[in-house]
């Protein structure tokens, strides 16, 4: 099974006219992340809510298989995630979409804060959905799990932490570098340009073709923002470690920390 | 009190003037490193340059820099501002920090990402070129340069005209070590006896005509050892100031130690020398230079007047919120400008959020016809120009941000350097100790007290005085301490430092346990309020006792250090185990240093 050319050309990020267009074409599928509350108030109009606490109570394949067939998504459904949490919330679900199989999944670049802010249109109308099917087809490609951690980095692959970087100093898994997640967005967006991101990848001598592994705190959103940041460069080869450091700590993994500093006590917060 | 209403918008927020920032230096940046770590250039080398460009290296690890900007003067716009709190949210850790010589900080930056800091830096006009390593630091000017009621006239053109000048100067490229010059207003609000270069404003005549000129001092320094500057000449003219920095330097560059790092600051040369055949050498130089010089050297002194903007007064009297008047009388301070003052903000350590940035420029572009905000000499920052009637409004702003604090003025603001956070030299975590002595004074309500109103604390984590407390009436430097085999963390106290016109570096007093210094100083207050003359306060009374003129109870240090000595005895570790661990960590204590970057 080969989907590269199919790879290719799907977008990590759509923009905001692209989605307005797309939404009138009725040929999207846009899923809003946030808590039911919020979505009730407002939304993208057409945008079905998926509150990132209903799929985390339960985020087996078969479970997120149902969600996606309830929503009318099918195999070849294009399917626009956003948040308002900086886009961090719209990764873990777009990346669990990609990880039972669908292909075709961005993430809007801008949070519905910002959209809001644009004057951008809004409904507070709950669409009608028909289920629909969609196939399961797993891609363990692109998840990382604590037990492949340490012979994927015997192999050569980066591991990546994106917590800020006090945490990160505080502890984390030994040979991690940090990217913070902070470091990835720009302005409005949730991911900066690319020449940008390329350059910030470029100054850590990662090379294109790398193998990396990203993670967070605790259950893969930062770190969700962090895999789709690199997958915007055309990096193909990025897993995300879904249960990330949470789970790390609680196997009682070997955890590594900057010794003898007192970092913290330079944080005015 | 105006009551008519001018509601002029703030439309015409200035922004900054002068672009220090070079864009290719962040570019050559990223390109050093990367031949870095491929090992096509030496550890030494590249330390050299880092340093040069405002990095230095972090507390036990060269793969994170503490990025240091140079603020010529102190100055930095509302836009610089927010560019600094994105800088430091994306690539540091979300809190920035401003030093005792009017920088800001970032810490912890990974090495790979300092290239993008620099580059963000340069687009909003702010560089870190020379910021450290061996060349001329930041110039700086005192905060109050322009609105002081004693200066003789505004020195900051002179400062900031200056820092053109030397800023990527070859002369200043490599020499023995660093070279500090300070700006004052007035004989008070600086510290022209402390550095290499001090300059006071000051009127004279040169053939029967006013000039404006200024009284400079040269060899001043705090350090493991520090010296108090020397006058050159009772008046050195505007035109001659040019001059007299570069033949300073030169004879620096040619005769300072390169050889003993330790001993390399210009203030050794002119202790070894002697001051008068250091003052001989440079008028000699002065002379020479003038007569060699193919051109004619002059500062660039914008004299242009700043035309202030009108700021928005509203017609109605905000109603006054709570705390506002103890705020008022420890943290503003009455321009020579009818109707305004200067607002200084109480920061901890000189920590300051993100989003307390954003906040702060906001400020100054409602309140402050300059617009701009000033860095001030103790880890602070300065609103300018702020009309008298919005005071309330500017608290008001500030209390939502948590930084309404009082005591900026006063011995409750302390100043404490980076320590055991981020530096490899220190011994024990001062700035932790800094903030724990504020919170309390703060409590206590020590800003109320006028009597200790002029008074200061200052706090290094080792002797090398970047928390300056050799200048501060009680002054502290981190060192270790030990009980059988059990370590503590130990600071030796000196009491009795000025940096005014009668600058005066403290004298030891006696040695106080971390776990021990807030108890100490409330001893000492209580020492003080039993002996003190009617109106005396605390600065003037250690003053009086280090004089020898001390009494009827206290005649000397020895008298404090005897009364001290319940407060400051060491416990088994068994009585009290917290004793022994520093502030900020759980475990015990332990001198770890690593290799002065400072030095390098």
């Amino acid at each position: 099974m080969c989907g590269l050319s199919k790879e290719k050309t799907t977008r990590v990020t759509v923009d905001a006219d692209k989605l307005r267009s797309e939404i009138r074409d009725k040929s999207v599928k846009v899923l809003d992340i946030r808590k039911e509350d919020d979505y009730k108030q407002g939304h993208i109009p057409g945008a079905i809510n998926l509150p990132l606490a209903s799929l985390l109570a339960d985020d087996s394949p078969d479970k997120v298989l149902q969600f996606a067939q309830s929503f009318g998504i099918g195999d070849e459904t294009p399917v626009v995630v956003y948040d308002d949490t900086f886009g961090a919330l719209a990764s873990r679900v777009a990346w669990t979409l990609e990880y039972i199989g669908h292909e075709d999944v961005s993430l809007l670049d801008i949070t519905y804060g910002t959209w809001k802010k644009l004057g951008l249109e809004t409904s507070s109308d709950t669409p009608s959905t028909v289920k629909t099917n969609h196939s399961l087809k797993l891609q363990p490609q692109i998840l990382a799990t604590s037990d492949s951690l340490v012979p994927a980095k015997e192999k050569g692959a980066i591991l990546v932490d994106n917590r800020e970087r006090l945490n990160y100093l505080e502890q984390h898994i030994p040979g991690a570098i940090n990217i913070p997640y902070r470091m990835l967005a720009s302005g409005q967006n949730i991911l900066r340009p690319k020449e940008d991101l390329r350059r910030l990848i470029q100054n850590r001598n990662i090379t294109p073709e790398s193998e990396i592994i990203t993670y967070c705190g605790s259950v893969g959103t930062l770190s969700g923002l962090g895999y789709y940041a690199l997958k915007s460069l055309g990096m193909d080869n990025v897993k995300l470690y879904v249960r990330s450091f949470k789970e790390w700590k609680s196997l009682e993994k070997p955890i590594e920390k900057q010794k003898d500093a007192n970092y913290w006590d330079l944080s005015a917060e | 009190m105006s009551n008519t209403s001018i509601q002029s918008k703030p439309d015409n927020v200035p922004k900054h003037k002068i672009n220090w920032g070079r864009l290719e230096e962040a570019e050559r940046f990223s390109e050093m490193v990367k031949l870095f770590r491929q090992g096509k250039i030496n550890r030494d080398d590249f330390r050299r340059f880092r340093l040069q460009h405002g990095a230095y290296g972090s507390r036990m690890t060269d793969d994170y820099s503490m990025i240091r900007l140079k603020l010529p003067a102190g100055e930095v716009y509302s836009e610089q501002l927010e560019k600094i709190a994105d800088l430091s949210e994306q690539f540091s850790i979300g809190s920035a920090h401003v030093s005792t010589r009017q920088n800001f900080q970032l810490h912890w930056v990974a090495l790979e990402d300092v290239s993008e800091v620099l580059r963000g830096l340069a687009e909003s006009g702010m560089t870190t070129r020379e910021a450290c390593g061996n060349s001329v630091r930041s110039i700086m000017c005192s905060p109050l340069a322009g609105v002081c009621p004693d200066e003789v006239f505004d020195p900051t053109p002179y400062a900031v005209g200056a820092t053109k000048f030397l800023l990527r100067n070859p002369l200043c490229q490599a020499l023995p070590r660093k070279f500090k010059i300070n700006f004052t207003c007035c004989e008070k609000h600086g510290m022209a006896r402390m550095v290499d270069i001090g300059l006071i404003p000051q009127q004279g005549e040169v053939n029967g005509k006013p000039q404006r000129g200024f009284k400079v001092f040269l060899g001043g320094g705090l350090g493991a050892q520090s010296f108090v500057g020397h006058q050159l000449e009772p008046f050195t003219s505007e035109d001659e100031v040019l001059y007299t920095i570069v033949s300073v330097i030169r004879i620096f560059d040619r005769l300072g130690n390169r050889e003993n790092m330790a001993r390399a600051r210009m203030r050794y040369l002119v202790n070894e020398m002697g001051w008068e055949k250091f003052q001989n050498l440079v008028l000699k130089e002065r002379a020479m230079i003038k007569m060699l010089l193919s051109v004619i050297i002059k500062l660039e002194v914008d004299k242009t007047v700043e035309t202030m903007r009108k700021i928005s007064i509203s017609s109605e009297i905000p109603s006054v919120p709570q705390g506002y008047a103890r705020w008022v009388k420890s943290n503003t301070f009455k321009q020579k400008q009818p109707g305004f003052s200067c607002v200084f903000l109480t920061l901890e350590s000189g920590d300051v959020t993100s989003n307390q940035l954003r906040a702060i420029a906001d400020i100054a572009r409602e309140f402050t016809a300059d617009g701009q905000i000033r860095n001030g000499f103790t880890q602070d920052m300065v609103f300018r120009w702020v009309r008298d009637e919005d005071l309330p409004r500017v608290y008001s702003k500030l209390l939502e941000v948590g930084l309404a604090n009082p005591g900026a003025l006063t011995m409750a603001s302390v100043v404490g350097c980076s320590g055991t956070t981020s530096c490899n030299l220190a011994l024990t975590n001062s700035h932790r100790l800094a903030k724990e002595v504020q919170r309390k004074f703060i409590e206590l309500k020590i800003d109320e007290d006028d009597d200790l109103r002029n008074s200061t604390i200052k706090i290094s984590g080792c002797p090398n005085s970047c928390g300056q407390h050799e200048i501060a009436t009680i002054g502290f430097y981190g060192g270790g301490g030990r009980l059988g085999k059990d370590m503590y963390p130990l600071y030796t106290m000196s009491l009795g430092g000025r940096a005014d016109e009668t600058t005066t570096l403290g004298h030891t007093c006696t040695k106080v346990p971390a776990k021990r210094v807030i108890p100490t100083i409330l001893k000492i207050v209580e020492i003080f309020k039993s002996d003190k003359k009617s109106g005396e306060t605390l600065d003037l009374w250690v003053k009086r006792v280090i004089e020898g003129n001390g009494g009827p109870k206290i005649k000397s240090l020895d008298d404090i250090k005897e009364l001290l000595k319940p407060v400051v005895i060491a416990p088994t570790k068994d009585q009290d185990e917290d004793f022994y661990a520093d502030y900020g960590s759980d475990g015990s204590y332990h001198t770890k240093t690593g290799r002065g970057e400072c030095a390098a």
